[in-house]
């Protein structure tokens, strides 16, 4: 028997362990993410508390949604934070990938201290900077140092403040992950092309924005999607350093979905809230997808 | 979960090639300058970790006198003793560790499994199936909350660590499948082919073949993994009541709670939920950054 033909043949008959080896975790993703995730639409067209059943209610969720101010300031700071999160992370890592591409001494050294953070939990990074934030602490202490007393406040509990106090934290944790996605990304790229523009006599500014850049539209695709995604998930972080407060000014719509659901026990109203946020979602989900198909096909 | 994964393509480095043309003294310069801008920033970046380290040797009285941002005026032990004792993180971390090996490996095999028979046979719709699994992970976990509670709670394992391991198995399958079915994907059919010529069934082929050709991709979706399911908090408040049973993150936040100002325990108590994943970190280096690279298909 040739190969073609026992190739041919197993196409026709999969063993049933191979079945097996595919429906048993199919279930299980099944079962954990899908389902739920479907309850989570059911429930979001009710009032429940947790006891009794449902009591279905419609899109009255939806219309209460439109009219709470608390929503509305959640979600207005889930804009400034994908914007800020995205837009401040992206730069740095970008900027200190391209700094840190070319191998000399003690790039390795830097390289490391900055993805560091990476590796903690939002958690624990939320509590290093709660630290850093205290009305004593290392941030309000260094403006005094260079003359900047005016300046100094109590970061988190100031309603102004509390929401970038936070972001700044995040950034400092999500830079070093997309200096790691750029660096590989410029690592794809041609270096003889750079080459041949220095030789031609463009400038650093000029060989990064129309020869690098141009070369790294597929990292840039990866990295817009996962930041957008990222910011809409943020959750940990505000959980540890503020809970959304001081007056909800640092409110995400997560951490605004975990007390409606967790705290106060509006079951349908949080899972709506959860709904507006896999709708958000949805858009970037599928940039993502389609452009790992793309990847597929090539 | 550090975030949504991302799928970049990171073909080998090609090899530095000092141009010839470069003025040595203006390398130099260039050097200089390099180092003049990034020595201070790296020192920035890592100032955050150092004042935490040094906050959590000293002890509450010169804290309390001296502020969180002077440099340590006495060194002592109590603030980790206290956090692991009383504090709990003791076994807190323990905790996270009956969690995490159990939710690493049951993860790995079961994506293994069915990347296995995704990538090795003609499963009709296989395509479609994959990315469905991968879409399932790229959720976001607000919109399985509630439902997951309730599940858990109607399968007898809410409060559970099983129920914890559960869900984190469940919902990162889709990643860890997709990944993993990348690297399958790469193995050249001949290898297999000549097995099952030989006689050997699908499982022979999976066990005593593929799956140790997969050992460096295992390496890194498991030292991602790791850090992921440890440094988890969402999961952790979800599926589980009792305080006594909280993984490290959790039990880092209600520490936080019970020391309000006594900042060298909470310092203290967040290195040590920071330490073992930076050890797994520095540990498996080169396995972590490629882990965070991978997806690519090519």
């Amino acid at each position: 028997m040739t190969v073609a033909a026992a190739t041919r043949r197993r196409r026709r008959h999969l063993s049933p362990v191979v079945w097996l080896f595919l429906l048993v975790p199919a279930a299980v993703e099944l079962g954990l993410v899908f389902w739920p995730a479907i309850n989570s639409f059911y429930l979001s067209l009710t009032r429940w508390n947790g006891l009794g059943a449902p009591e279905q209610v419609g899109l009255a969720n939806y219309r209460e949604l439109f009219s709470d101010g608390v929503f509305r300031e959640a979600l207005g700071n889930n804009v400034i934070w994908a914007v800020g999160f995205g837009g401040l992370s992206v730069a740095g890592g970008l900027a200190l990938a391209v700094a840190l591409n070319k191998p000399r001494r003690g790039v390795g050294i830097y390289r490391s201290a900055i993805y560091l953070p990476m590796v903690f939990s939002l958690a624990v990074t939320g509590l290093f900077w709660r630290v850093q934030y205290q009305p004593d602490g290392t941030v309000n202490t260094l403006l005094g140092a260079v003359g900047l007393r005016s300046l100094e406040r109590q970061w988190l509990a100031d309603p102004r403040t509390a929401l970038y106090a936070v972001l700044v934290a995040a950034v400092w944790r999500q830079v070093g992950y997309v200096m790691v996605l750029y660096l590989a990304g410029l690592k794809g790229t041609d270096p003889s092309l750079d080459d041949a523009s220095a030789v031609d006599g463009a400038g650093p500014w000029q060989r990064f924005r129309y020869v690098t850049w141009p070369q790294l539209r597929g990292v840039n695709t990866v990295v817009f999607a996962v930041t957008v995604i990222d910011s809409l998930r943020t959750f940990d972080i505000v959980w540890a350093m503020t809970q959304g407060g001081p007056y909800h000014s640092s409110e995400l719509l997560s951490t605004y979905m975990f007390q409606q659901g967790f705290t106060f026990l509006n079951l349908g109203y949080a899972s709506a809230i959860a709904v507006v946020i896999f709708a958000l979602a949805l858009l970037f989900i599928i940039t993502y997808l389609v452009r790992t198909l793309k990847e597929e096909v090539a | 979960m550090s975030g949504a994964p991302a799928a970049v393509d990171a073909p080998a480095p090609p090899a530095a090639s000092p141009s010839a043309s470069h003025d040595r003294r203006r390398v130099r310069r260039e050097g200089w300058l390099f180092h003049a801008v990034m020595a201070p920033l790296t020192l920035l970046w890592v100032a955050p970790m150092v004042f935490v380290v040094l906050i959590s040797v000293r002890s509450f009285d010169d804290i309390a006198a001296r502020g969180t941002a002077a440099l340590p005026d006495s060194f002592t032990l109590d603030g980790f003793r206290t956090a692991f004792g009383e504090g709990s993180m003791g076994a807190a971390l323990w905790t996270s560790v009956q969690v995490t090996v159990p939710a690493v490996i049951l993860s790995l095999l079961l994506s293994s499994m069915a990347a296995f028979a995704l990538s090795r046979y003609a499963i009709p719709g296989r395509r479609a199936i994959l990315l469905v699994m991968l879409a399932g992970n790229l959720l976001p976990p607000q919109i399985l909350l509630i439902p997951v509670s309730r599940i858990t709670e109607s399968l007898g394992i809410y409060d559970t660590l099983a129920g914890l391991v559960a869900i984190h198995v469940g919902f990162g399958l889709g990643f860890y499948t997709f990944v993993l079915h990348g690297f399958m994907r790469s193995i050249p059919g001949e290898v297999t082919e000549a097995a099952r010529i030989d006689g050997a069934g699908a499982f022979a082929v999976y066990a005593r073949i593929v799956m140790p050709l997969c050992r460096p991709s295992l390496a890194a979706l498991g030292a991602l993994a790791t850090t992921w399911i440890f440094n988890d908090l969402i999961w952790a408040i979800t599926v589980l009541r009792t305080q006594a049973k909280f993984p490290v993150t959790a039990a880092l936040l209600n520490l936080q709670g019970g020391y309000v100002s006594s900042w060298n325990v909470v310092a203290a108590a967040s290195i040590m939920a920071a330490v073992p994943t930076a050890v797994v970190f520095f540990a498996f280096q080169r396995h972590f950054v490629s882990g965070l690279l991978m997806g690519s298909t090519k």
